[in-house]
């Protein structure tokens, strides 16, 4: 019962707020409807039982890639609305619905399929941090430093595409954050 | 009872919610965010897939999906910021520069 309350309560609230994401014209409010629909989902990886990843989806996605998000937005002009000149906006909305159509169809399909087996089933006894660790660092050992190594990149690309020019200022476009060093002559 | 099918119809009206947006915005930024959207709403399915299955894979996905969304946004912003030093917009039509 409660699990049927709370799934309806978050998916409602889920799309409500990608649906403000999407369809804001306020970069500061699709941004924290953003961050709040992940707050939300996170809410469906804790019913679903799925706890460690709950966790991850709140340091990561809410601490981490909104913070990033929030950070750039310094850079940008967040106050001003965005003007964007949308043509045909009825065939999106039509294209877009057609392929939830699909996608509900493809997603369907193996439901009524009987061969479905668990290839990787979670031992009995244990919680979900420690089954996600044993098959984590066991079958999926390769992708996990694959994936270490692809976060490394993304970092040094990160530094070096934003760190150039910080003295620069984007919103007044002029150099005026000059950086104060003082030589040996005026120390002394 | 919820089953699986609930939250698969889910997913999939969150992803096209994304995928609207990804269809529709022009602001660059924005962009981002829809595709966002769209990688949480396959975490979500992907989640319900393992735990009605009883089966671990789909959470592993699910983290690399979170790893993979986490270094496009350091890429993505990174190259927005060169994008917005260099026109001073972030508006996709401007970047159709080598339209004849």
């Amino acid at each position: 019962m409660y699990e049927q309350i709370a799934f309806y309560l978050f998916s409602v609230l889920t799309i409500g707020l990608f649906l403000v994401t999407v369809l804001s014209k306020n970069l500061l409010y699709a941004m924290t409807s953003l961050a709040a629909g992940m707050v939300l989902v996170s809410g469906f990886f804790f019913l679903l039982g799925a706890d460690f990843l709950g966790v991850v989806q709140l340091i990561v996605y809410v601490g981490a890639v909104m913070a990033l998000y929030a950070f750039a937005m310094m850079f940008f002009d967040a106050t001003k609305d965005t003007k964007e000149n949308n043509t045909n906006g009825s065939w999106i909305f039509l294209l877009g619905g057609l392929t939830a159509l699909l996608l509900v169809m493809m997603f369907a399909a193996p439901i009524f399929s009987e061969s479905v087996v668990a290839s990787y089933p979670s031992v009995e006894g244990a919680t979900n941090p420690q089954n996600v660790g044993m098959v984590l660092f066991t079958k999926y050992l390769i992708p996990f430093e694959v994936a270490a190594v692809m976060l490394l990149v993304a970092m040094i690309a990160g530094i070096i595409l934003a760190g150039k020019k910080m003295d620069h200022s984007l919103t007044t476009n002029e150099d005026n954050i000059e950086v104060k060093t003082l030589s040996k002559e005026e120390e002394l | 009872m919820i089953g699986l099918s609930h939250y698969l119809i889910l997913s999939g009206l969150l992803f096209a919610i994304g995928l609207v947006g990804i269809l529709r915005r022009k602001n660059l930024l924005m962009l981002f965010f829809a595709t966002e959207v769209m990688l949480n709403a396959a975490n979500v399915a992907f989640a319900a897939t393992s735990h009605y299955y009883g089966d671990l894979t789909g959470q592993m996905f699910a983290f690399f999906i979170i790893a993979i969304a986490a270094s496009e946004v350091a890429i993505g912003l990174g190259l927005l910021i060169v994008l917005y030093k260099k026109t001073g917009t972030l508006d996709l039509d401007n970047l159709a520069t080598m339209k004849g």
